[in-house]
């Protein structure tokens, strides 16, 4: 059996766990069952697709039956398919070992279980198709998959909402990517990839097929301007599926913008990278400093997923600048970043949900100002969310920093783009992308700093207790996977090679051969870096450290009161909160902007009112864009209306008139 | 044989870091009280401190957790390994290649992680405060650091330390507005991390200003030595870091003879000082400034990063 017919096996076993898990949700041992066949099912696939990858199993192609009539569904794997195949299902199976545990406590899980195997199913499928048709069919099938997981706690107000918002964006999201593959596919309608790929097209229509995938595509994966459903949308789903929206879901979509935009659109100009790159950086910059604001763990993570989006779009800008200039060593170098750290996204954003469920089933709390001190309650969890946050914050010896150094290795070698546009952008970009970093090392001291630290400023948070085993054995498996993919960061760039070979016609030299898995991206740049080593360095030097300090000094401790200037404060209250952390940054970046709004009401002298501070931080973008856009709707359909009361005469002529019209404008353009 | 001296070169290079940290951070002290014509402590006093801090008990607040005991080791490893990459008195460290300029800064990015947690870890209100300024200079800070590196990589075509001081010690690299503006913003931004006069104060406590001092309120014992000499570690790598990469050509090669080490070891400490004693004399010159008024500050820094990248990518001559 080929690989891609045993990952097509693998789907359809997930459709019909989805189907069994329709009838018998209900039943007492249905969680266990289900999240178990998931478990299997996407392990098995992992490997098949990991081995693709490597090699040991060939790409391979299959044509199903099924689908459009004499046309068939076409379903194939390729190295890039294999690439994230292995990312869709790993996250899938670390999802489901999670939801072992998690699961147990879903009050309605005929809500979640059929839907969250569907949902697995239609990523699978979005990645192995290889026509146009059940590209979109599984897309669709996978937004509306995950639209059900959004509405699964509908009892909430916020969360329908949250769900009305991810239907209209996904909707328009396929709308935009529905047209481009129109496009692409031409007037002749041969809906296969191959077909697409062997067209030729003018720049005029690779231009609009490009801004229509950004529109598609970067609407499903979170890009500024269009994330605005994001913060809402994954929050509002159970956490282990808001791990797989977050980590992998985006990840389909920056699939979908390779998949269209390097493979089948053909050679783009120089201001596509342009266009990519500006785009990125902004979601890199414009996501962090809202995750920052935020004092909900899952909305949090979420906004911080659109700014890792964004280091991913400015490594596929870069790659498709160098592209388009023929520099392929270097458009290799920054599709390998891109890659990597969508690898790396997908993993540590995993862990951070994972953790931020685990933290919900022991105390009930989303919000951090209502936590504090769970480090003792939950000594495994935290020291997991831990990792998962220095990984984030792109430390080394982790595996967030390997990609975004490779990203900086990829911007340092842009000085030889010929396009002015290009050369003022790049080191622009690359200094958002510095402000990014140094951001989220912020965001995540916050995170970490005021759920897990300090005192408990709550009666939930002083008496939680660590989850169940299931979820700690998912969460260490990734937390694991994080440290591999940070200290031998060679062996994954070498698998990606294949990759960049077939899409910029270049690759990096080959790494496992270089002494001590060191990473040596370029042969043009003499920058290496090595993970182990300098994890070795930093865990031996510790160990001297304390070795000799309590060999030779002092080991003695005492416990005593905290000392806070002599002046400890007995109540919680006093302890830095999430907003208050963040205000410096707040002033600093925000201040004056939209996106926050403060209000101080002071109390006239001898007034015993206290005084009041409220402080509301909000999206700009529903400010800037969404509602003038509603507005104009509004506007159109309220003066539009009375062509609903027209006369069957008046019907009449205007139908012939817009035929006229019509038929004038094909004239004139032709 | 070869690998025997480099690796001879390398540990005398970590020891002379941990060894020669304490008395920079006693020079400076010196220097600035002689400036304030006060006596001042002696050049060995933190060495002292330091003993004495090691030999006592420590007392830890009764809600801590074991982050606060082990991030005074993680900061102290961190610090010393970043301080181990840059070249002191040799180039062609033996271990050099394992992480670059970009890696440097990351790890000093992670004592910084370590000791924001630590200040959070008691849940006292100083230490939060402490945090949140702390993680909002580095904000600025830590990308004008980057730029600054991006830089000096375009001029050298590489983000290895040991490259870079290379390509700066030949003579065709010449004098450059935009290796100027590195220097500027390389020095502000060693202000900065260092916490050191007008963005922090090191010699005060129970000032609502404080940032690093803030941080540290609940530490003693041995944990404060290690976090001290982590700071002091901290001083001397960014002074290295200035002398390696703009005055280069002192540096020992890596197939020099003893000599040539031993010349190598004499100029480092004479930039230390000269280094040192500059810091000492614009710290007494100038004032602490509010803590709202550091963006300013720093963000200079970052516009000439910004600006120094910018004019590399116009042309690389400039």
């Amino acid at each position: 059996m080929t690989s891609v017919a045993f990952l097509l096996l693998c789907a359809a076993a997930l459709l019909g766990v989805a189907v069994l898990a329709v009838a018998c949700a209900r039943a007492y041992a249905a969680t266990p069952i289900v999240y178990g066949a998931t478990l299997v099912i996407t392990l098995a696939a992992a490997i098949t697709s990991c081995a693709t990858l490597v090699g040991l199993a060939a790409p391979a192609g299959l044509v199903l039956p099924i689908g459009l009539p004499w046309i068939g569904a076409h379903f194939r794997i390729d190295a890039l398919a294999a690439f994230f195949l292995a990312t869709v299902n790993v996250g899938g199976a670390a999802a489901s070992l999670y939801a072992l545990g998690y699961g147990q406590h879903e009050d309605e899980p005929h809500r979640v279980l059929p839907f969250f195997a569907a949902f697995l199913a239609g990523m699978n499928l979005v990645v192995l198709a290889n026509d146009a048709f059940s590209y979109l069919l599984s897309w669709e099938f996978m937004s509306l998959a995950s639209w059900a997981l959004v509405i699964a706690h509908h009892h909430d107000p916020e969360n329908r909402r949250a769900g009305f918002v991810y239907l209209i964006m996904a909707g328009i999201g396929t709308l935009a990517l529905l047209l481009a593959l129109g496009l692409l596919t031409g007037p002749d309608g041969n809906y296969t990839f191959e077909a697409i790929r062997a067209g030729t097209r003018t720049p005029l229509t690779a231009a609009i097929v490009l801004v229509l995938v950004l529109i598609g595509a970067g609407s499903k994966a979170g890009l500024v301007p269009l994330h605005a459903w994001l913060p809402l949308a994954h929050p509002a789903a159970p956490s282990h599926v808001s791990a797989l929206m977050s980590g992998v879901m985006t990840k389909v979509a920056v699939y979908g913008f390779i998949r269209i935009v390097f493979d089948l659109a053909g050679s783009l100009p120089w201001w596509s990278g342009a266009l990519v790159l500006a785009i990125g950086g902004l979601s890199a910059v414009l996501g962090v400093l809202q995750a920052l604001m935020q004092d909900d763990t899952k909305r949090l993570l979420a906004y911080s997923t659109i700014e890792n989006i964004g280091i991913v779009f400015i490594g596929l800008g870069l790659a498709l600048a160098f592209r388009a200039n023929g520099m392929e060593a270097a458009a290799a170098l920054a599709m390998t970043a891109a890659l990597l750290h969508v690898l790396n996204h997908s993993l540590f954003k995993s862990l951070l949900f994972f953790g931020a469920g685990a933290v919900l089933v022991a105390t009930g709390e989303r919000n951090m100002d209502r936590m504090g001190g769970l480090i003792h309650r939950m000594p495994v969890t935290s020291f997991l969310f831990l990792v998962g946050c220095t990984a984030i914050s792109a430390l080394p010896p982790l595996n967030g920093f390997v990609s975004e150094w490779l990203t900086f290795q990829a911007i340092l070698l842009s000085p030889d783009l010929p396009q002015w546009a290009l050369k003022v952008m790049v080191p622009a970009v690359g200094g958002l992308l510095a402000l990014a970093a140094a951001l989220a090392g912020a965001t995540f001291v916050k995170t970490f700093g005021i759920a897990f630290l300090g005192r408990p400023r709550s009666n939930e948070a002083a008496t939680a207790r660590e989850v169940d085993r299931f979820s700690l054995a998912a969460m260490a498996l990734v937390a694991m996977l994080c440290l591999i993919t940070g200290i031998v960061p060679g062996y994954f760039v070498d698998a990606v090679t294949p990759i960049t070979r077939q899409f910029t016609g270049g690759a990096l030299p080959l790494q496992a051969n270089l002494p001590w898995l060191t990473i040596m991206p370029a042969v043009v740049s003499g920058s290496s870096y090595n993970g182990l080593l300098v994890f070795l360095f930093i865990a031996t030097s510790a160990m001297l450290a304390v070795w000799t300090i309590h060999r030779f000094a002092s080991h003695a401790i005492r416990r005593g009161p905290a000392w806070d200037c002599g002046f400890p404060d007995a109540s919680p209250l006093t302890q830095y909160s999430g907003s208050s952390f963040a205000q410096p940054v707040r002033r600093v970046f925000m201040a004056r902007t939209s996106a926050t709004h403060e209000e101080v009401t002071m109390p006239a002298p001898g007034d015993m009112q206290p005084a009041r501070f409220s402080l509301v931080v909000s999206d700009p973008v529903w400010t800037w864009l969404y509602q003038p856009l509603a507005g104009a709707v509004e506007f159109a359909s309220l003066h539009l209306n009375h062509l609903q009361f027209l006369t069957i005469r008046r019907y009449l002529s205007l139908v012939f008139f817009s035929l006229v019209a019509l038929l004038l404008v094909l004239a004139i353009w032709s | 044989m070869e690998l025997i001296s480099a690796l001879l070169v390398q540990s005398m290079q970590m020891l002379l870091v941990l060894a020669a940290a304490p008395l920079l951070t006693g020079f400076v002290r010196k220097v600035k009280a002689r400036l304030l014509r006060r006596r001042g402590p002696p050049l060995i006093q933190p060495y002292r401190d330091m003993l004495r801090l090691l030999k006592k008990e420590v007392v830890v607040a009764d809600n801590a957790s074991w982050i606060f005991r082990v991030a005074p080791y993680v900061i102290f490893a961190t610090t010393w390994v970043a301080a181990a990459l840059v070249p002191t008195f040799a180039t062609g460290l033996l271990f050099s290649w394992s992480a670059d300029l970009i890696a440097i800064i990351a790890l000093l990015a992670s004592a910084r992680f370590f000791l924001a947690l630590a200040g959070m870890d008691v849940g006292t209100a100083f230490g939060g405060i402490g945090s949140s300024r702390e993680v909002m200079i580095a904000s600025l800070a830590e990308p004008a650091m980057l730029l600054i590196v991006f830089t000096m990589a375009l001029v050298a075509r590489s983000t290895q330390l040991s490259a870079v001081a290379d390509v700066l010690s030949t003579s065709e690299v010449g004098l450059r507005v935009s290796l100027g503006m590195a220097l500027l913003g390389l020095i502000i931004v060693a202000i900065a991390e260092n916490g050191r006069i007008p963005v922090d104060n090191p010699a005060t406590h129970l000032e609502l200003t404080m940032v690093h001092e803030a941080m540290v309120l609940e530490y003693s014992g041995r944990h404060l030595a290690m976090i001290e000499l982590a700071a002091a570690v901290k001083l001397l790598l960014y002074i290295s870091l200035i002398g390696c990469i703009f005055v280069p050509w002192t540096l020992a090669e890596p197939d020099g003879s003893i000599a040539a080490h031993l010349a190598g070891f004499g100029f480092y400490l004479a930039k230390l000082a000269a280094l040192g004693f500059l810091l000492a004399v614009f710290e007494t010159a100038i004032a602490k400034m509010r803590v709202f008024r550091l963006p300013d500050f720093v963000g200079g820094a970052l516009m000439l990063g910004l600006l120094g990248t910018l004019l590399l990518f116009v042309s690389r001559s400039l």
